[in-house]
């Protein structure tokens, strides 16, 4: 006789959620920080418009939007899973009969709640404050995509916070994800990017995480197809490496 | 459920030749031992001896590097084993933010029939820490949250690894009488301890474990029988003969300033022996050794030998 799956998983999602929401350092930072970059860097462009026709507004908040999200993984996962790593969560909860994969899931939906939270309050912030607005579809579809094309910032969490201590990984994701958010035109846009990087950023993931956002608000620079190509790709390469890290950390602990 | 506590029969933990090597250090070096549901068991011994690896191959926290380990009859990493076993372990931790109450609920869900909300926090005596966070607690009102999460559950058995370091006298005398309601209702216990006091009181069952093997199972009274029992110390003038003492059942043997000490379960026969030498024995004394003193006689006679 085992328990429910389900009830499992929803009370782990409702744990980790209340978890997540009474650290400062994660739900500030996922809610507040990226309202605070578009104040900076969006809205005093807010109401300017590109040569499409396409207000620069909204592409600066689908920008930060995609920001939010990656932000979110790298650190809700690469951080979290270090810290509870140096804690030895994970030698108690082993010991329980929850599955691990139940716990890891509940983790990918916390994210998720999370990532859509933060992208609604800088859609309202952005309406209200700079006067951006697009029809409610176009801020449905550009949240579903970002929701799932989410994936190669999960696995990156992932590999951080198990190939790194819980001291190491605020750094190594800083050291990872601030370049690289920059380096692919989600604080600023591309062409205004030093003319190296602008070389470098087509094979940055965050590029084209990025382009699902920007081509919701329709300002998309490739096709949807490539960006996902991209996207599969560096989840493969992230998967692997966490999965390894994954591994070892299991070998040492558990067998 | 607290009714019929092992609804299929069968032993609750099966340990046949069991190894555990870590690169070279050989943590269990072949231990066989069955447990039967509702048994209370004391798992005893020196830091290292392998009670820790012991309590993680039966709930399948480490592989064994050899031999077999079932629980409940399954391999113990089976989800159906670990849903009827609760478990308390010396390095574990939780996330601090949430409160005693979100975590034993949040660890309820995980078990298929779990006790009344309230009722594992009330048994662990944390009743008004019930809405502290867990990073505010005390080390011992935090041995006490971990007891109330290895209960929540309502399991059959309970595998607690040194479940009373850090408590004071009051939370351990709350997690004694805990422990034995516990035992009452049926539950099979198992738990490591190296307060032999602890061992005494709760336990129908030790298991001496030393150097990864089991040098000693049985009751508490019988090992105090068996092992020995009596304390001999006595003053000798002038050097005592290296001889002396070859041949004969003392254990733990302590000569310092012309005193002798040792153990022995047939005092009679040793003093018989030591008269028939011609030690010139001076001051003696018989007591009768405590437990304490018993296990550690048979915990020290790998190194004499």
């Amino acid at each position: 006789m085992t328990a429910s799956l389900l009830q499992m998983l929803v009370a782990q999602t409702r744990s980790e959620i209340r978890m997540r929401w009474r650290i400062p350092a994660f739900s500030l930072t996922s809610l507040a920080l990226p309202v605070l970059f578009f104040t900076f860097f969006g809205l005093p462009f807010a109401r300017q418009t590109l040569a499409n026709g396409v207000s620069l507004g909204a592409f600066l908040l689908a920008s930060f939007a995609a920001y939010a999200v990656g932000s979110i993984m790298v650190y809700g996962f690469g951080i979290g899973v270090a810290t509870e790593r140096g804690m030895k969560v994970d030698l108690l909860m082993r010991a329980t009969p929850v599955p691990p994969t139940i716990v890891i899931l509940a983790k990918v939906l916390n994210a998720l709640v999370f990532s859509g939270i933060s992208i609604v309050i800088l859609i309202v912030y952005g309406a209200l404050v700079g006067g951006v607005r697009q029809d409610l579809t176009v801020w449905i579809v550009m949240i579903v995509r970002l929701l799932a094309g989410s994936l190669p910032f999960i696995a990156l969490g992932f590999a951080i916070g198990y190939s790194s201590g819980p001291h190491a990984a605020p750094a190594l994701a800083n050291l990872i994800y601030l370049p690289l958010a920059f380096a692919s035109g989600l604080f600023m846009p591309v062409s205004q990017l030093p003319g190296f990087v602008q070389r470098i950023a087509p094979y940055l993931p965050a590029y084209h995480y990025g382009q699902l956002a920007w081509g919701a608000v329709g300002a998309r620079t490739e096709p949807i197809l490539t960006s996902l190509a991209w996207l599969a790709g560096y989840t493969a390469v992230f998967l692997l490496i966490a999965a390894r890290a994954y591994r070892r950390e299991q070998s040492l602990k558990f067998s | 459920m607290s009714a019929s506590p092992n609804p299929s029969p069968g032993p609750v933990v099966e340990l046949r030749s069991a190894t555990k090597r870590y690169g070279r250090v050989e943590a269990v070096r072949g231990i066989s031992l069955t447990i039967g549901a509702g048994e209370i068991v004391a798992m005893l011994g020196p830091n290292g001896a392998g009670k820790t690896t012991s309590i993680s191959l039966m709930l399948g926290l480490r592989r064994p590097t050899g031999g077999e380990v079932r629980l409940f009859g399954l391999p113990p990493t089976d989800r159906r084993a670990r849903s009827r076993a609760g478990v308390m372990l010396q390095e574990s931790g939780t996330t601090g933010v949430l409160t005693v109450r979100e975590l034993v609920e949040l660890f309820s869900t995980y078990y298929p029939s779990p006790l009344p909300r309230g009722q594992a926090i009330a048994m662990a005596g944390l009743d008004d820490k019930a809405d502290a966070r867990v990073a505010t607690l005390s080390g011992g009102q935090r041995q006490r949250f971990y007891f109330a999460l290895a209960i929540c559950g309502n399991p059959d058995a309970l595998f607690l690894d040194e479940p009373t370091v850090g408590m004071d006298v009051e939370a351990r005398r709350a997690f004694v009488a805990s422990t034995q309601a516990l035992a009452a209702a049926g539950k099979t216990i198992v738990f490591t301890t190296h307060y032999l006091r602890e061992a005494e009181e709760l336990a129908q069952r030790i298991i001496v474990v030393d150097h990864g093997v089991v040098i000693a199972d049985a009751a508490p009274r019988d090992l105090m029988a068996r092992v020995a029992g009596k304390r001999v110390s006595f003053a000798v003038a002038g050097a005592l003969p290296a001889e002396a003492l070859s041949g004969l059942a003392v254990a733990a043997l302590d000569v310092a300033n012309g005193r002798v000490r040792f153990l022995t379960s047939e005092p009679e026969a040793v003093l018989r022996a030591l008269f028939e030498r011609k030690v010139a024995i001076q001051d003696l004394e018989v007591a009768g050794a405590d437990l304490e003193e018993a296990v550690l006689s048979l915990t020290r006679r790998p190194e004499q030998a």
